[in-house]
């Protein structure tokens, strides 16, 4: 056909790589391409902003401007101004943050608080020295003796149960070596270990605090349990049931995969009959039922009751994202650490659980937020949380008919620490995402 | 060199493969031994009475129609399948289901997959040291001068501190057979180590397998790369439906096919 160009081609020059277009305009072109890119959009953007001034235009005044910090009571407060009653935060904040805790015992809590970020500080951050980790290890009973007192000889015990079910795990096979199967051997010194621990910390421990007591007697003032409330309280189950959840969540999550149906069984049951029952009823349980099950004189704190169930409750969720993590791996992964020779328990530590997680960060941190939210839910069984702690404040004539600020405040308080976890989740996953561009 | 003058090196060169098998046969001793093994999945009947002996230094290629079965007899070599009937001895030790053994052969097996399977949350070194350093309870400086040596050998050593994510699929399948090697097993197999990779990356991994089968390693291979087998496989076996057709020496396999599905296969992958 004439005019038709050729279908050859051959190109002349390498074309060396240039710089792209710069943006045009910035700030204000950006503005024109996204917010007045035409007549709807215009109209829309126009009414956004008209609707965030509405809502600053109230809320501004009212929580800033002219609101008002020292009064004695909601009379005073208003005859002041007519903005935010904050005077009843400002009189009654000790008491949200530590509930009924003696006075002159606070700074226990404090310091309980303030070494939590010691502990937590290894376990969040791969560039804190791993040493830390035996001080993390150490915390939980640390924080314990701290915020309820009472004999240091008690923790002390507590850490001789882990210490007995070792040396029985360490010296019973060597015992019976050459007369009994390797592998059984090693498990039912396993067993016995265990028990050894159970038995140790349901009747060692005490008798081991008086007698070293008797000794020398170390140890805090101790506090009651009714004495703890408010963010204190919340803080406490929180950070447990989180601390808690995530290992046995992990470990409910390969047994519910597990090829022996003994174990998978084990695992399967819990985890449906725990998510299949509402948290509320499980706090009940903990609260009334687990009274009837201990024998008669056997004491077993109110709140340690209810940080077993609120852990046991978030394990059954965790276990289930877990197990969404573990299932999205490609079986390859799984296949060339059993080629390499892997056991089991170090494929899985190796290999499996480090992008399994990963996977899973958005769902667990989901899981901790939720759990850290239903902490409110103890107020049905009569501990005084933040919430808990509202009932008496508004029953107070003094105080009777105040709502947005005291709520205002919780609400705040839940914020601060579920963004916090938020970003910590989205920083991790940057940080563990390599090379998959 | 004109044409026939290929054909003649080619044939000299397989000739003299042809006698070093003959002398592996008499000989040598036995790397692998299959005898009258049968698997089934489900109720279908995957491996129908393999026997197959495998002897040290031999070189294997494994080639049939896909769902013939040939992945699936590899992968029970290392017991990533199990078999039902029958047995299968790997230098000496039984596969049965105790655990040890197993562990046992899966160390002196290396095995490459079709899509490499590296560990994309390690660093390619980490790659390579970690089952030396956790099964094998080397010294980690050990560990990584050795890999260093196979990074090397893969010529890949300057990407060590790279993540898999960031090679490409050829220097990720050069990474995995480093990292098999660093193990130093025995026997090596491959299931079909270049079918996921394009074109002008399939030559730089197939060198390194020359290579490899060059320095005596006993392999295995599953691959319809005809040219890598008839350059270096002592025997090439043809599988259909689960049986082993037809084995022969690469010359008489690929000019004098005896059955007629192999004449039919071949037809079928040489006609382009």
């Amino acid at each position: 056909m004439a005019g038709e160009k050729p279908l050859a081609f051959v190109a002349e020059r390498q074309i060396p790589p240039s710089p792209p277009p710069a943006r045009t305009g910035g700030l204000l072109g950006w503005a024109r391409d996204n917010l007045f890119s035409g007549v709807f959009n215009t109209a829309a953007t126009l009414l956004s902003v008209v609707f965030v001034a509405w809502i600053l235009a109230s809320v501004v005044p009212w929580l800033f401007l002219d609101s008002v910090w020292h009064a004695s009571s909601l009379q005073e407060c208003r005859a002041v101004d007519d903005g935010a009653c904050l005077a009843v935060i400002n009189e009654r904040f000790l008491q949200f943050v530590f509930g009924f805790y003696p006075d002159e015992l606070r700074w226990r809590p404090v310091a309980a608080f303030a070494l939590l970020f010691v502990a937590i500080w290894p376990a969040l951050f791969t560039a804190a020295p791993r040493k830390l980790l035996i001080f993390t290890a150490l915390y939980p009973l640390l924080a314990y003796w701290l915020i309820w007192g009472g004999s240091f000889w008690g923790p002390v015990g507590v850490l001789v149960g882990p210490a007995i079910g070792w040396a029985c795990v360490h010296f019973l096979p060597s015992l019976v070596r050459g007369r009994m199967d390797e592998g059984l051997a090693f498990l039912s010194a396993v067993g016995a270990g265990g028990l050894a621990a159970v038995l140790w910390w349901l009747f060692g421990v005490s008798v081991f605090d008086d007698a070293l007591s008797a000794v020398l007697a170390v140890g805090l003032e101790p506090v009651e349990s009714a004495r703890l409330g408010g963010f204190l309280l919340s803080t406490i189950i929180g950070v447990s049931g989180i601390a808690g959840s995530l290992p046995i969540g992990i470990v409910l999550a390969l047994g519910r995969r597990s090829n022996l149906i003994l174990i998978k069984a084990c695992c399967v049951g819990f985890i449906e009959f725990i998510r299949g029952v509402p948290l509320i009823t499980l706090l009940f349980v903990a609260w009334l039922l687990l009274a009837y099950f201990l024998p008669p004189g056997a004491e077993f704190d109110l709140i340690l009751r209810v940080v077993i169930m609120v852990t046991a409750f978030a394990s059954a969720y965790m276990a289930e994202v877990i197990r969404g993590g573990l299932a999205a791996l490609p079986t390859g992964q799984y296949e060339a650490a059993d080629s390499l020779g892997l056991d089991y328990w170090k494929s899985m530590r190796l290999i499996i659980l480090p992008q399994a997680l990963k996977i899973s960060i958005p769902g667990i941190v989901n899981t901790f937020i939720g759990l850290f939210k239903d902490t409110t839910l103890v107020i049905v069984i009569g501990l005084l949380d933040p919430v808990g702690l509202l009932q008496p404040i508004r029953a107070d004539q003094n105080w009777n008919g105040i709502v947005w600020e005291l709520y205002g405040f919780i609400a705040l308080f839940f914020f601060i620490f579920c963004f916090a976890m938020s970003r910590y989740s989205m920083y991790l996953e940057r940080n563990l995402d390599v090379g998959h561009r | 060199m004109s044409d026939t003058d290929r054909k003649g090196a080619m044939t000299a060169a397989a000739t003299e493969r042809d006698e070093e098998r003959r002398a592996m046969t008499t000989s040598g001793e036995v790397a692998i031994e299959i005898a009258g093994m049968n698997k089934w999945f489900g109720e279908f009947h995957v491996l129908r009475d393999i026997n197959l002996t495998v002897y040290s230094g031999e070189r294997i290629v494994i080639c049939g129609p896909s769902g013939s079965g040939k992945s699936t007899l590899i992968r029970c070599i290392n017991a990533l399948e199990s078999h039902q009937t029958g047995r299968i001895v790997v230098e000496g030790t039984e596969l049965s289901s105790d655990i040890k053994n197993i562990d046992r052969i899966r160390s002196e097996v290396g095995m490459c997959f079709q899509h490499f399977n590296l560990f994309p949350h390690l660093s390619v070194l980490e790659n390579c040291t970690l089952a030396p350093i956790w099964v094998r309870r080397e010294p980690k400086k050990e560990a990584e001068e050795r890999a260093g040596y196979y990074l090397e050998r893969v010529k890949i050593g300057d990407q060590a501190l790279k993540y898999p994510g960031q090679l490409s699929g050829g220097q990720q399948q050069r990474v995995a057979i480093a990292r098999s090697l660093c193990m130093q097993p025995r026997i090596m197999l491959f299931d079909e180590p270049t079918s996921a990779l394009d074109p002008e990356m399939i030559k730089e991994v197939l060198d390194v397998m020359v290579d490899l089968a060059e320095s005596g390693m006993t392999m295995l291979v599953v691959s319809h790369e005809m040219g890598f087998a008839r350059q270096v496989a002592h025997r090439i076996i043809f599988m259909d439906e689960g049986q082993i057709v037809e084995q022969n020496e690469p010359e008489a396999f690929f000019n004098n096919p005896q059955s007629e599905r192999t004449r039919l296969f071949l037809s079928q992958i040489l006609s382009h």
